[in-house]
């Protein structure tokens, strides 16, 4: 393999009901900085269809090019006819690095087409970097629950592939009216036995805002208590104009739904303001919401974890303090309206 | 039918700690189990052989202690385990470990090969679907729900904001989420089974057709170029008060903060 033949910084973009996932948006505007320094250009891989009218928005988040497979055989996701197009794709225009979400689709499509390629694929990075010498990718990511991590090369083989997690990478500011070049790709899908039927597609009926997505989260941990106590977090929520979210604990314990959790094995989340109540701050907990602008904890035991990540740590019984904070919150939002 | 089930033994990666000053991990002392996911993809088989009298054998990749998991599946029922075993496999990333994984699965009959969505040390959820495409057959990863009918297999397939009903003919490959199902626990007859009467067929490199170049870690695309612990942020200010000035400590910070 001649590394040297292998250019540019490719990034799959997912697409769910035609609409982009914002992972890709992440991903595109961290490529855009790997791409600066191994001096090349940013394609972002659309496969779908009828999706032509996504390229816009990718150009606007600052892809360059636009590699666009559009058949009927990639929707919904499957994963056999989404490893073949990346392959293909792959084997025409050998790109250097090939980035995916770390989601349920990601997760699924990039091992597949790792073994189909042979290459390496380093899961889950939470943070990419060029090595100035060598121009090849430093891949870091947590290890062992997020108890250490590991910088990850992938120096003989290409594309060096990583999944990434949502919620880590910075979108750029879309630019209005950018364009890129768009290439539509002709595959022929021809079904095998590797193709799968989806036979139904249920929706989960969510009228929240995803907590990724969320500027303050009011997050609750086991020592929340009792799932009735949540009201007490969902009240302040209210008042504050944030969501609420969930350690994995309460999630075991059937307090709280899944995708309200955060952490290792939910989400990363960086909102401006994580209020962490009654959470001890295990480290797969502190791996999903350490990066936020500022964290308040309030927790019973003083030697909790969680306080030192804290920006302000409150020892104390978050039944008795929330309800009078709700209150104190409530009158500030209001006096500001009125004032 | 029959089913091979892809288990890993793991250190219980929450209670590992680590070295305050050294800032290494502590591994001395943690136990070792069969990760979550693989548990219940076992737990999932065991059901299928309850219902339809299926020859569930589970397979690993590990170390000779590994042995030990192994012998769990098989007291909480599993008819056959192998252990595929060498120096050689050392080193190996998710490619190379799940081309030795395939090679070891070339040797068994299967029509449903089950492994969990990720361990807990690694978290790659990689090795599942690269076995798939090792073997040249269809996955399903993420089930949620494992039904069979006839030839096919029916998964609820989660994704983080909906389900997909996905029908997969055999022979496939289906990675399980934890969720699955509740694990039964070993019965006394099961551990004395698992010990006396059954055995852990061992395999290693000289008993898989592999080639030498696509194991451990000369087979590896990846090389960890560094490992180090993670940095945490300096802490902040920690303060016990009343009820009523906590509150209004919290609120002024936010005051600070522009916040509110």
């Amino acid at each position: 393999m001649n590394l040297q033949d292998y250019k540019g910084v490719y990034v799959f973009v997912q697409q769910v009901d035609n609409k982009i996932t914002g992972v890709s948006f992440e991903l595109i505007g961290k490529a855009k900085e790997l791409a600066a320094a191994m001096d090349t250009q940013v394609t972002a891989i659309l496969l779908g269809y009828n999706v032509e009218s996504l390229c816009d928005e990718l150009a606007e988040y600052g892809a360059d090019k636009i590699v666009m497979v559009d058949n009927e055989a990639l929707e919904p996701y499957r994963t056999e006819p989404y490893a073949y197009a990346i392959s293909a794709i792959i084997e025409k225009y050998k790109p250097s690095v090939v980035l995916y979400g770390a989601t349920a689709i990601g997760r699924d499509l990039a091992p597949r087409v790792s073994a189909r390629v042979r290459t390496g694929l380093t899961a889950d990075c939470t943070k990419l970097e060029v090595d100035l010498e060598t121009k090849g990718l430093q891949m870091t990511r947590p290890a062992f629950g997020g108890n250490i991590m590991a910088t990850i090369l992938c120096p003989e083989h290409r594309p060096q592939m990583a999944t990434v997690r949502p919620g880590v990478m910075q979108k750029i500011k879309p630019v209005k009216g950018a364009k890129a070049e768009v290439e539509k790709l002709d595959l022929e899908f021809v079904p095998n036995h590797n193709y799968v039927e989806v036979e139904e597609v249920i929706k989960k009926v969510s009228n929240k805002i995803d907590i990724q997505d969320a500027k303050i989260l009011v997050s609750g941990g086991r020592g929340v208590g009792c799932p009735e106590n949540f009201k007490l977090l969902s009240d302040l929520a209210e008042a504050i104009g944030g969501e609420v979210s969930a350690s994995r604990a309460c999630v075991d314990a059937g307090w709280a739904e899944k995708d309200i959790q955060v952490g290792q094995t939910g989400k990363t989340v960086r909102p401006n303001l994580y209020i962490a109540c009654g959470i001890s701050g295990a480290i797969q907990h502190l791996a999903g919401m350490e990066e936020s602008d500022v964290i308040i904890a309030i927790n019973k035991d003083e030697s909790a974890p969680i306080f030192e990540v804290a920006d302000y740590g409150i020892v104390g019984d978050l039944t008795k303090i929330l309800p009078i904070f709700t209150e104190k919150v409530k009158e500030a939002m209001a006096a500001r309206q009125n004032g | 039918m029959n089913i091979v089930v892809c288990i890993k033994q793991v250190p219980n990666t929450n209670e590992v700690k680590l070295d305050p000053v050294t800032g290494t991990l502590i591994r001395d002392g943690v136990p070792s189990i069969i990760n979550p996911d693989d548990k219940a993809g076992l737990e999932a088989a065991l059901r299928l052989k309850d219902q339809f009298g299926a020859h569930v054998t589970v397979i690993t990749m590990g170390p000779p202690q590994a042995d030990t998991a192994l012998r769990e599946a098989l007291a909480m029922g599993a008819d056959e385990a192998v252990l595929i075993t060498d120096r050689a496999f050392g080193g190996a990333d998710t490619l190379a470990t799940s081309t030795t994984i395939a090679a070891g699965i070339k040797k068994l009959p299967y029509d449903l090969i089950i492994t969990g969505r990720q361990a807990i040390d690694g978290d790659t959820a990689q090795v599942g679907p690269q076995i798939a495409e090792h073997l040249n057959i269809p996955n399903v990863s993420y089930a949620e729900d494992i039904k069979v009918e006839g030839d096919t297999v029916i998964v609820k397939r989660q994704y983080e904001d909906r389900y997909h009903v996905v029908k997969v003919k055999m022979p496939c490959l289906i990675t399980a989420l934890s969720e699955l199902n509740q694990p039964r626990y070993m019965t006394p007859g099961g551990i004395f089974d698992a010990y006396r009467e059954k055995k852990v067929t061992v395999w290693t490199v000289n008993d898989i057709e592999v080639d030498r170049d696509r194991i451990g870690l000369k087979g590896s695309p990846t090389r960890v170029f560094k490992s180090f612990p993670k940095s945490l942020k300096a802490a902040g200010t920690v303060v016990q008060l009343d009820p009523e000035d906590s509150a209004e400590y919290m609120l002024e910070k936010l005051r600070e903060k522009f916040i509110i």
